[in-house]
Order: structure tokens, then C-alpha cells, then sequence
């Protein structure tokens, strides 16, 4: 059936839980079924069923499973994206807290669909890559980036994905010999997908003075800081 | 020896603490031993404890409970917010508060900015150092 444009509404508003307004003669009334039935000369019109088309005569399977086997319930529910923090918006410096970059001050892009965050260091001030992040080890500082300059629409999940590896035949003699003397380079279109990502934000991070440093800067707590009453 | 601020109408005191923590409040009556009624221009005139007050040395000229708009302009006439930020107590405070609410990056600022003026002491010193010893 197609989609109703105006939503179902019942015209008998509810005095308490089973009890209507409105008797069946009034209801009636209200819906204009008499109106309907005037237009159709006195009898409610009626639509013959729509022919079923021919099914094809379904064969008999010869074959049951000895036990009855237990289907499980089928599971509908949809994963929705990690909601984003109110304090992270696109070009809010993080704090990246566990990983390689521990410590390290970080640009953040956008959210990719998986929930992680897209992340740049810039990679020419602090060494952090175009690489994803997760918002749970991460903290949001209160310092903005101008992001406009920078185009994001080109990575999503799909662009970090691993590269499928060469599946190596079974007869190996020697282990971690000539294969793994070739380290995974980086592809070139890569290394120049960081470069135009960050051409764009180093200029808006150089406006501002001190950010480069400060973004080329770890993060460590010192004597004194009280993570809960620090401001980031 | 013996107390100089001592509780009476007038006396300006800091709430230190509850609900209203920090604020500065005039004394306006004294309803007993333990408790007086306080009032400024951004609260509601209410009953606290002694206890939770701390006495200041400003004291204003008004009668036993005024009407608001005059305690406003009492407090206007005697200039207790200045007296207070240009007091070494309240600069304390404004200090404090501006530095709890220092964002890391303003922290990162002033780490550089300490660094810096450390290094011109220093200069300093050894050019003081270089003319004593010559």
C-alpha cells in the first residue's frame, strides 16, 4: 500500500482508557460514512480483492530434519553511531590520552559512520597522522581550529581498512625471510592526502600564535594539576 | 590584642560556605546569637549562621535593614566592590579564580610566558654578576 501523507488521528478523544466521547451513531456521524454511502447510491462501496497472481505449484520437499531445530528470534535492532560529545565539534584540539600518541594535542576532523574520530596531528608539527581515534580516549579542550579550508569528504571507514594481505601459500620453509623484508610502505596517494589536509590547517593554525607549538607539545599532568578541577 | 572587625549592621562579610560560596554580603540585622541576616544586591535577603561568614574589614553606613535600593546605593556610596578587588584579599581571589579558570592552552601560554621571563632574570643577573666581579 502506499504511504498515508496525513498520519492516522481518531476523531473520538479518550475520556479515560476504554471509555470514548463519542457513541457508535455519533462516530458514525463524524466519520461521514453516511456522506461516503450518498455518493455510492445508498451502499458502502466495495472493492473486489485484486487478483492473486498465479503461483507456481510449490514441490514438496521429500527431505525433514530428524530434530526440530531451534530458530532464534531475528534481532532488528539497528547500531547507531557513538553519540559525539557537546564539547567536541569539528576543529576542537584533543588530547589523545592512550595509544602511541599518548599525550598528544590533535586536531579533530569529523565523526566517522563507526563513531571514531577523525584525527590529524597535523602530521608535519606533531607527527600524528590522518588516523582514526576513539572518543572514549580522548579529551576535548575548549581551543578551536578554523576547519573551512579543510575537505573531509573523501575519508570514511573504508579508506583505513587494512590492505587485503597476499595470501601466502602453505609451503614455506623459511619463516620471516624475504616476505616480511618488504615493511609496508605507505601508498604514495596517501602520503599526499595528508599533505593537502594539512596544507589547509597549518595556515589557520599559524595565525594564531603559539598554537603550533602548542600542538607540536605532549600533554602531561604536573605536580599540583587536578584533572577534575582543571579546565581543558 | 583584641578583635578589630566586629559584627554589626553594616559590616561587610564573605560567605565561605553553602550554597552562595564566595559571595560578598552586608550584615543588615543580627537575629541571635548564632545567626544574622544578610543581604546583597544580587540575593535574597536571608538568615545565615556566623559560622558560615567570614568577617571583612569594610563596613558600610546604613540603618537596621534597609530597603534594598537603599543598601544598593549605600554600597555604591561607600564603593565595596572596589575597596574589595583593591584589597590584597580580594586580589587574592580574583587571582585564584582566573587561574582555576585557565584553559590548557592559556596554561600553555603561561608556561612560555615564565620561561621567557625567566631567561631575561637571568640575562639580567649575569650582566649584574659581569659588572661586580669586573
Amino acid at each position: 500500500m502506499a504511504p498515508r501523507k496525513t498520519p492516522v488521528v481518531s476523531r473520538n478523544p479518550q475520556l479515560i482508557r476504554g471509555v470514548g466521547k463519542y457513541s457508535r451513531s455519533k462516530m458514525y456521524h463524524k466519520r461521514g460514512l453516511w456522506a461516503i454511502k450518498a455518493k455510492n447510491g445508498g451502499v458502502f462501496p466495495k472493492h473486489d480483492p485484486k487478483p492473486k497472481a498465479a503461483s507456481t505449484a510449490e514441490k514438496v520437499s521429500k527431505f525433514y530434519p530428524a530434530d526440530d531445530i531451534k530458530v532464534p528470534l531475528p534481532n532488528k535492532r539497528k547500531a547507531k553511531p557513538t553519540k559525539l560529545r557537546a564539547s567536541i565539534t569539528p576543529g576542537t584540539v584533543l588530547i589523545i590520552l592512550a595509544g602511541r600518541f599518548k599525550g598528544k594535542r590533535v586536531v579533530f576532523l569529523k565523526q566517522l559512520t563507526s563513531g571514531l574520530l577523525l584525527v590529524t596531528g597535523p602530521f608535519k608539527v606533531n607527527g600524528v597522522p590522518l588516523r582514526r581515534v576513539n572518543q572514549a580516549y580522548v579529551v576535548g579542550t575548549s581551543t578551536k581550529v578554523d576547519i573551512s579550508g579543510v575537505n573531509v569528504d573523501k575519508f570514511d571507514d573504508k579508506y583505513f581498512a587494512k590492505a587485503a594481505e597476499k595470501k601466502n601459500k602453505k609451503g614455506e620453509g623459511e619463516f620471516f625471510e624475504a616476505d616480511k623484508e618488504e615493511k609496508n610502505e605507505l601508498p604514495q596517494d596517501k602520503k599526499d592526502d595528508q599533505k593537502t589536509v594539512d596544507a589547509a590547517l597549518i595556515k589557520s593554525i599559524e595565525a594564531v600564535p603559539d598554537l603550533k607549538s602548542y600542538l607540536a607539545a605532549r600533554f602531561s599532568l604536573k605536580a599540583g594539576m587536578k584533572p577534575h578541577e582543571l579546565v581543558f | 590584642m583584641g578583635f578589630k572587625r566586629y559584627v554589626e549592621i553594616g559590616r561587610v562579610a564573605l560567605i565561605n560556605y553553602g550554597k552562595d560560596y564566595g559571595k560578598l554580603v552586608v550584615i543588615v540585622d543580627v537575629v541571635d546569637q548564632n545567626r544574622a541576616l544578610v543581604d546583597s544586591p544580587d540575593m535574597v535577603r536571608s538568615q545565615i549562621n556566623f559560622k558560615r561568614l567570614t568577617l571583612t574589614d569594610i563596613k558600610i553606613e546604613i540603618n537596621r535593614t534597609p530597603k534594598k535600593k537603599t543598601l544598593i546605593e549605600a554600597m555604591e556610596k561607600a564603593d565595596v566592590k572596589g575597596k574589595w578587588e583593591n584589597s590584597s584579599w580580594g586580589r587574592k581571589l580574583i587571582v585564584k579564580q582566573r587561574r582555576a579558570a585557565l584553559t590548557d592552552f592559556d596554561r600553555f601560554k603561561l608556561m612560555l610566558a615564565k620561561i621567557k621571563r625567566g631567561g631575561l632574570i637571568r640575562q639580567e643577573l649575569a650582566k649584574l654578576k659581569k659588572e661586580t666581579a669586573a
